[in-house]
């Protein structure tokens, strides 16, 4: 079933290529294949069983390359599983919002449903070949996204975009094959690394192979400073290749640390720890104070996910300080873990939610400029309120998403690493950037481009407004999430524990 | 389990739904009959919502689900929170209804967010929990944003919303910290188990929950943000400076009273700030030439009290001031936008003799003033003497210092009486100064302040030692008769000063010199600490955060850029060097991709053309590889692995070589 997840999409958008399928057909079929994504997705939810420490539901494997312990192996954990679902409600978020695309629509449809494929596989894959090979084909289809789909210096960004994730992933090949040589026997098989992890006790050789995976996952999540790439890459990025490059594309990274990094390289991983808080706590409040000062509305959505996967960094990290191993402080990692899963997930609504947004804003008048506009609040309500739910679950407020992540980080950080406690005041400069962006485009006189800015439509609003309720779900009874995600943490938290 | 208890525990968890999605509804519904409706469903809801919190306030509920970090949505009516929910209520059903004689906040939107406030704030009150609490907490504080910068054309008043959001918020960040110092400490996140933490968690968690109150009670010194949330429309200010929002940050005080005493230091710390504002505002406000002004400074020197009987232990006592100053404040907020409806101005030397033009407004008014003047018999007078003679069992200073309060509530409350009953001029200066007056007062307005006069008439009976002994949390000894003759001499001497001082004609120029005219500005202008923490804080971050984007881009991504370029030079010697057999490769391989990048641009079988060139590298990449390690020749495999990352390396300089626009 998990392979039939996977491996739909591509089929899907191979069927789509094929010559006479008309526009209009390809569209819908977008919609269709990503809605049925979904619908399997809550099946496979509602069907799941916490597999336990190191085991994994939904499992396949399957021999293919043999000779280098490679296999086609998949499956599912309380880690992957929300993200796999996550990634397939951003997609059908995108297919709705695409219903309007003028520019290519069945090329555009085939792309994205190829690269859901390529961003399902990576976070279902119990291999790191077969993981390497999907996280370097998604990099392959974001670059075509941006490159045939996006506005402003596209190319420019594209390639920027491109060379640098490709060559953050190739210091992630070294460190898998790191990975690889040092096991015995050789294997590349991601759930036989974590139950015994080769290179456990090795002192130096682990810190420098887990040196160089750190470093390629430091670059797609991005943290500072690898992110300048971000930010091009997203102003000039279509709508909905924004919303998946963060929404999803983010996530391999954060996802790659909690996947490979936690569990692969334990005790490198404590000796590291304290680096990656620093960088997580430099990442989110130069993410928000960068932000404070843009005015391009998409280049400041994308330096706030600087700020938001910075507090997933700083939740990890303080997980790999083991403290006096009391009974308070496991619970306190745990809780750390568990925030920063939920915090990939909430990120991915919240950001898919604001990308769409600033999609519409593209769609009026190809201007991101906030001081472009002003009294949106009056012109267009229903735009507004979506934005303003969608900037309060950015800046943490209780009731979204994001407080249910960024409590649990805090809460579970501070409780190990009471130094992280600077942080906090990312969640105040949050509220700053996000409260001027919205004084900026929707207070004030109706002026500038504001004037003949038509009210969302309903294909518009239909995708922003499910993201949002999601992430509204997720604020007010996060239990169907937590419960999911709590077991996986607390596997995680004592692998890195050994 | 009686059936009352099980009523109660349906209904706890109604009261905070009903509102909240009442209120979602309004906001999000846009018909027209919501539209023609919305102020009357508002009121009927938060009605009905306050005659069904009796049942639980009086039967006791609790009632609780799973949320996050192992802690449970709960809401319980145990402790203070008995009276205070049904008091909130009723406070929020009557502005509602007073709002609806006005056209601006009988909107739907309005209400709708009146309703999510008031549910947040039903919330807070019931809140079990750290992350319950902090639910509660920050909607509140996110929907006095939307509701203070109601006028949103109006960038200026959206603006004195973010500040006050961005203001309590800031003081928000120390609950954050008391989840953490809470896990740490290993409770399970319940208020009630706070006081139980051991060691330094147990100092953090008070610090934290101290600073957030604090903030939300406009203590000192965070007072200036209450000065800018009266920019709002009068019902917000009603509701939230009097009865809910600001109210609840004494609130959470009196109800973490055991942690704040368990540490040692912050019941001092709070009590002291409490006193302190309560006579520093009180000058404050005794300053203020403009009524809802007076009465904000007033608010935050009232929530003064309660912080400063959570201090003292004197719980119940802070209780009973509390909610007498809730009917108090709410029915002079009304009055004061009533007054501001129909004059277009709350200056207070426009409002002169407004009193007398609208009697029944000016009775209820003239009565709720010298409640807050702590008349006796009224209820402030009595409330507050309970809190003072809790404060005089811990120390004698702070009992001084609460009398100095009570002389500066006596003061200004004095002087808006005085002017507001003085005899009207013949013409009142900056008439519709703010908007234009309808010279008239709504019958309905004026009904809705009945039952608050009478609270603020009758709450006193709170503090009576029987009822004050039977209400939740700890009830100091009675005030000694030499006490309550103290502070009646205090409101009499200085009500009459103040009086004297206020009918006197102020100098024809109006233009006033010295040390004294310079404290009054400082004092008027709230001891300037908005523009200390504009100065301080706002600018400085701003400067930062122009100075970090301009860093951002100028040299981390221009560093990349050089990196690029660096390598670009790199890959050009190595070429040199290359005997070619590498490079042609690379040439057609980068034509290949280019030439599919491009025909994917102009939008054909390029994409299918690439991902067959890929699939077909791919497999023959394969077969080397299964070759090679087939033949157990890994070496030859990694020396192709390590080719093929060059290799891939060098294409990509190639492609931005070739590729880039620039």
């Amino acid at each position: 079933m998990l392979s039939l997840l996977v491996f739909l999409p591509v089929v899907a958008a191979a069927l789509l290529l094929l010559p006479g399928v008309s526009d209009r057909w390809a569209r819908w079929c977008f919609v269709g294949v990503t809605a049925l994504e979904t619908v399997l997705v809550v099946v496979m939810w509602v069907g799941y069983d916490s597999p336990g420490t190191g085991a994994l539901a939904y499992e396949q494997q399957r021999s293919w390359i043999p000779g280098i312990g490679a296999s086609y192996h998949v499956g599912l954990d309380g880690l992957s599983l929300p993200l796999v679902a996550m990634t397939c409600v951003i997609f059908a978020a995108c297919a709705v919002f695409a219903l309007a695309e003028r520019q290519r629509p069945r090329l555009q449809a085939a792309l994205f449903l190829a690269l859901q494929t390529t961003c399902l596989g990576v976070f279902a894959s119990a291999d790191l070949v077969l993981f390497f090979v999907f996280f370097d084909l998604s990099i392959v289809g974001m670059y075509l996204s941006i490159n045939g789909w996006g506005h402003g210096e596209r190319r420019r960004s594209a390639l920027m975009f491109f060379l640098y994730t490709f060559l953050g992933s190739l210091a992630l090949l070294l460190g898998f094959v790191g990975l690889y040589v040092a096991s015995d026997p050789h294997t590349f098989d991601m759930v036989a690394l974590a139950a015994d992890p080769p290179l456990q006790g090795s002192g130096a050789t682990g810190v420098l192979v887990l040196g160089a995976v750190l470093l390629g996952l430091a670059v797609k999540t991005p943290t500072v400073p690898f992110h300048t790439w971000l930010p091009p890459a997203h102003t000039d990025a279509p709508a909905i290749g924004s919303v998946v490059l963060a929404g999803v594309m983010l996530k391999l990274g954060t996802y790659g640390f909690v996947r490979i990094a936690m569990t692969m390289f334990p005790d490198a991983w404590r000796d590291w720890a304290p680096v990656l808080i620093v960088v997580g706590i430099v990442s989110v409040l130069w993410g928000a104070l960068v932000a404070l000062a843009q005015t391009d509305l998409k280049r400041m959505i994308a330096y706030t996910s600087v700020n938001h996967m910075g507090y997933i960094l700083i939740g990890l990290g303080a997980a790999g300080l083991l403290g006096d191993g009391s009974a308070a402080t496991d619970e306190a990692r745990r809780t750390a873990i568990s925030g920063a899963v939920t915090q990939m997930v909430s990120h991915g609504l919240l950001t898919g939610a604001l990308f769409l947004i600033a999609g519409v804003v593209w769609a009026r008048h190809q201007d991101y400029g906030l001081d472009r506009y002003g009294g949106l609040a009056t012109r267009a309500p229903r735009f507004a309120t979506l934005f303003v739910l969608a900037a309060l679950g950015s800046l943490g407020l209780p009731g979204l998403s994001g407080f249910v992540a960024e409590l649990q980080i805090f809460a579970g950080s501070i409780a190990t690493a009471p130094a992280v406690a600077v942080a906090l005041l990312g969640i105040l400069l949050m509220t700053a950037v996000m409260l001027r962006a919205v004084q900026s485009l929707l207070t004030g006189p109706v002026e500038g481009l504001s004037s003949d800015f038509t009210d969302v439509r309903t294909r518009e609003w239909v995708p922003v407004a499910g993201l949002l309720a999601l992430s509204v779900l997720i604020g007010l009874a996060p239990s169907f999430l937590l419960d999911v995600i709590e077991p996986a943490a607390q596997s995680v938290a004592a692998l890195v524990g050994r | 389990m009686s059936a009352g208890v099980s009523l109660g525990t349906v209904l706890l968890p109604a009261i905070v739904i009903g509102p909240a999605l009442v209120g979602a509804l309004l906001i999000l519904v846009r018909t027209r009959l919501v539209a023609a409706t919305a102020g009357w469903v508002g009121a009927v809801t938060v009605g009905l919502a306050a005659v069904a919190s009796v049942v639980p306030a009086v039967g006791g509920a609790t009632a609780s689900t799973d949320f996050m970090l192992g802690a449970e949505l709960g809401v319980t009516t145990s402790g203070p929170a008995a009276v205070i929910l049904p008091v909130i209520l009723a406070v929020a059903a009557l502005v509602l209804l007073a709002a609806t004689a006005t056209t601006e906040t009988r909107e739907a939107r309005f209400t709708g967010l009146m309703l999510l406030f008031t549910a947040a704030a039903a919330l807070t009150v019931l809140a079990t929990s750290l992350p319950t609490l902090l639910l509660g907490w920050e909607v509140m504080g996110a929907a006095s944003y939307a509701l203070i910068g109601y006028r949103y054309p109006d960038r200026r008043r959206v603006g004195s919303g973010a500040t006050a959001f961005l203001t309590t918020r800031a003081a928000d960040l120390g609950l954050y910290l008391a989840t953490a110092a809470a896990l740490a400490g290993g409770t399970d996140l319940s208020l009630s188990s706070l006081a139980s933490i051991e060691g330094g968690w147990r100092d953090v968690a008070a610090a934290g929950i101290l600073v957030a109150a604090l903030g939300k009670a406009a203590q000192l010194p965070f007072s200036f943000w209450l000065a800018r949330a009266m920019d709002g429309p009068s019902p917000v200010s009603s509701l939230l400076h009097s009865a809910a929002m600001v109210a609840l940050g004494g609130y959470l005080l009196l109800q973490v009273s055991p942690l704040l005493a368990a540490t040692g230091w912050a019941d001092d710390a709070a009590a002291w700030t409490g006193a302190a504002t309560a006579v520093v505002l009180g000058a404050v406000a005794l300053a203020q030439t403009d009524l809802k002004q007076l009465l904000a400074a007033s608010t935050a020197a009232q929530l003064g009290f309660v912080v400063l009987a959570a201090g003292v232990g004197a719980t119940s006592a802070g209780t009973a001031h509390l909610v007498a100053h809730a009917a108090v404040k709410a029915l002079l907020f009304l009055a004061a936008g009533a007054w501001l409806e129909a004059l277009g101005s709350k200056r207070l030397s426009t409002l002169t003799g407004a009193a007398r033009r609208w009697p029944a407004l000016g009775l209820l008014a003239a009565v709720a003033l010298l409640s807050l003047a702590g008349m006796p018999p009224l209820a402030l007078w009595a409330t507050k003497d309970a809190v003072l003679a809790g404060s005089l069992e811990h120390s004698l200073a702070l009992y001084v210092v609460g009398l100095l309060g009570s002389a500066m509530a006596a003061g200004y409350a004095v002087k808006a009486l005085v002017i507001l009953v003085s005899h009207q001029p013949d013409v009142a200066p900056h008439l519709d100064e703010e908007e234009p007056g309808t010279r008239t007062v709504s019958p309905r307005a004026t009904f809705a302040l009945v039952p608050l006069g009478l609270g603020a008439v009758a709450l006193g009976l709170l503090a009576w030692p029987p009822v004050l002994e039977s209400l939740p949390g700890d009830a100091p000894l009675a005030p000694a008769a030499w006490e309550l003759a103290a502070s009646t001499a205090v409101v009499v001497v200085v009500g009459a000063l103040v009086a004297s001082l206020v009918r006197r004609p102020s100098r024809a120029d109006g233009r006033q010199r010295g040390v004294g005219a310079r404290l009054v500005s400082w004092l008027h202008s709230w001891l300037g600490l908005e523009a200390l923490v504009a100065a301080m804080v706002v600018r400085p971050v701003l400067r930062a955060a122009d100075a970090a984007a301009r860093l951002d881009d100028r040299v981390l991504a221009r560093g990349v850029d050089l990196a690029a370029a660096v390598a670009l030079r790199l890959a050009a010697a190595t070429a040199r060097l290359d005997d070619g057999f590498l490079a042609r490769g690379v040439d057609r391989f980068s034509t290949g991709t280019l030439q599919a990048a491009h025909t994917t641009a102009r939008g054909d079988a390029g994409l299918s053309a690439t991902v067959s060139g890929v699939a077909l590298g791919a497999r023959r990449a394969g077969r080397l590889v299964r070759r090679s390690s087939a033949s157990g020749q890994l070496h030859v495999y990694y020396l192709q692995l390590v080719a093929g990352v060059l290799l891939t390396a060098v294409v990509l300089t190639v492609i931005l070589l070739v590729g880039s626009p620039r």
